[in-house]
């Protein structure tokens, strides 16, 4: 078992506007984004946002090797309640996870 | 002849490379375009119409771009003044602009675009229908319109070409697309369309699509055709990736992205490298769409918050923090109840423990025990003065309550006096929705001015 954050160049989330967040999982090279992308299961990352994989759009880039994922958030952006203003720091719960590669 | 837009930064307060600019202006650009503002920093600045970037820097910059624009005789476009755009935020970037016209003995012709909203035309459109909610849909009514301190709707291409068609020399643009302050001229003089919001996008954030994105300036060259890419300082590079890799940022949707009157589509964009710094980019594609619609934004007022904060050390107490606040949040609520007749639907006291999960809250997942913890402490009430008198109340509290009644009384850590801080009023966004109209101009006004200082 490795952790994304480690098979990936660089892992990032940011706000796409106050309603949305997205996750933008880079790779270095077409051989590891493809061995993540295959391994990459999209409710196993809904189910780390906490977010219904319903709402978790996915986008496999081929062309620049990356995994891009954006949902609503659950909380708007600098509302009450809201802990993250940029949205930055979802990127970590994709980074930390776990996959068993084929 | 291609359309030469320099592009001095991701936005006017950053700062930009004075080097790079010069060499910028030497190139003989057709405008200077800017972005002023975004949602990113959160509802305050909508729901108080105010900049987040310090004055005196944002005027430093302003004056450079307006020494530059002088000396080209070419437009200067800022959409999205002072961080917001709403019409207060335009007036201060116009203030600005007076002054330096006055101290650099400037005559020039200022257009103002405003873009804020009245309730009154907000509730119409609303009655008529011509408001859709977007995804994730946020529940709206009259009430909702009503308790908004500020509504901003977001120009296209079309208001600051109308701006522009007035002989201005400088625009001040409200709210605006970030893509559509660049991609205006190139549109007006009939480059391709898909090219034009395609680059737009790219050279929004200035440098960003570099590989020195701190570095802010870059030019784009747009024709019939495509467009191509140049960074402007000596250590900033496009490749094909850094290009490309850009429709990523901040878009929930790299492919396509909906912009007033239509959609752009980069699903067939081909990125070239022309040489080792620049990059020509073709295929984007425009389409139109049938209804001509403008995003809203809103921020309301939802009450006014107090914060304190308390470090814990000793650690009994940075192991049992959260049985801590528990057991300290249940104790101030009967506290208030009884010596400030406070009912809890008239404030919210939440706790965010600094060093455990203050960050991700229920997503976070690792979990050890830290040297120490933060206790940031959020009254929320209906007026300043109720916040800031319950955090008084709670302020003995804080340092000294006990975990259990059979210890030395504890005493913990205030990092400053007072503990307590007024955070002021507290806005949330209230709107996700899109407006339909008939004419472009419908939700904007312009103000065209001629500054004499000559």
């Amino acid at each position: 078992m490795t952790d994304i954050g480690q098979l990936a160049r660089s892992v990032r989330s940011k706000n796409a506007g106050p309603f949305w967040v997205t996750v933008d999982v880079f790779f270095a090279d077409q051989q590891s984004y493809m061995d993540v992308a295959a391994a990459l299961d999209t409710p196993a990352v809904a189910s780390v946002l906490k977010v219904d994989v319903a709402d978790l759009k996915r986008f496999d880039l081929d062309d620049i090797h990356v995994i891009k994922f954006s949902f609503p958030r659950s909380v708007v952006q600098g509302s009450r309640f809201d802990r993250d203003m940029h949205g930055a720091q979802y990127a970590n719960l994709v980074a930390a996870m776990n996959i068993q590669m084929a | 002849m291609p359309t030469r837009i320099l592009i001095p930064s991701g936005v006017l307060g950053l700062g930009f490379d004075a080097r790079a600019l010069a060499k910028g202006v030497r190139n003989r650009p057709d405008a200077i375009c800017i972005d002023g503002g975004s949602t990113d920093s959160g509802p305050y600045y909508l729901g108080t119409g105010t900049s987040k970037y310090s004055e005196l820097a944002t005027r430093a910059q302003w004056r450079d771009l307006m020494l530059a624009r002088a000396e080209l005789g070419v437009p200067l476009v800022i959409g999205s003044c002072g961080t917001c755009g709403a019409d207060d935020a335009v007036d201060w970037m116009f203030a600005l602009t007076q002054q330096l016209a006055e101290e650099l003995g400037q005559s020039v012709k200022v257009a103002r675009l405003y873009s804020s909203q009245s309730s009154q035309t907000l509730t119409q459109s609303y009655a008529q229908g011509d408001i859709t909610a977007l995804s994730p849909e946020i529940p709206l009514d009259e009430t909702v319109i009503n308790s908004c301190a500020n509504v901003v709707a977001l120009a296209g291409v079309e208001q600051i070409n109308a701006a522009l068609a007035s002989g201005a020399d400088i625009v001040l643009a409200g709210r605006t697309t970030d893509t559509a302050v660049i991609a205006a001229i190139p549109i007006a003089r009939g480059d391709h369309k898909g090219a034009a919001w395609h680059g737009a996008k790219i050279g929004e954030c200035g440098a960003l699509c570099s590989t020195n994105p701190v570095s802010g300036v870059i030019e784009i060259l747009f024709d019939q055709d495509g467009f191509t890419v140049n960074p402007l300082a000596e250590s900033a590079t496009c490749t094909p990736y850094s290009v490309s890799a850009h429709m990523l940022y901040e878009n929930a949707d790299p492919i396509r992205l909906v912009e007033p009157g239509g959609m752009l589509d980069v699903s067939r964009a081909v990125y070239e490298a022309i040489n080792e710094k620049s990059v020509r980019v073709t295929g984007s594609q425009w389409h139109d769409s049938e209804r001509y619609t403008v995003k809203l934004e809103g921020a309301k007022l939802v009450g006014f918050q107090t914060s304190a904060l308390v470090l814990l050390r000793q650690p009994g107490y940075v192991a049992k923090a959260r049985q801590w606040t528990d057991q300290l949040h249940a104790f101030l609520l009967q506290t208030i109840e009884q010596q400030m007749q406070l009912s809890q639907h008239e404030y919210d006291i939440e706790f965010r423990l600094i060093g455990v999960d203050a960050t991700l809250g229920a997503l976070e997942q690792l979990s050890s025990q830290p040297a120490e913890v933060g206790v940031l402490m959020l009254v929320t009430a209906t007026t300043q003065d109720i916040a800031n008198d319950i955090a008084r109340l709670c302020n003995p509290y804080l340092l000294h309550y006990p975990l259990t009644s059979d210890e030395e009384l504890p005493t913990f850590a205030f990092p400053y006096s007072p503990a307590e801080s007024v955070r002021g009023p507290l806005y949330e966004f209230a709107l996700n929705h899109v407006m339909q109209l008939q004419n472009p101009m419908d939700a904007f006004r312009l103000d065209v001015v001629e500054l004499d200082y000559d």
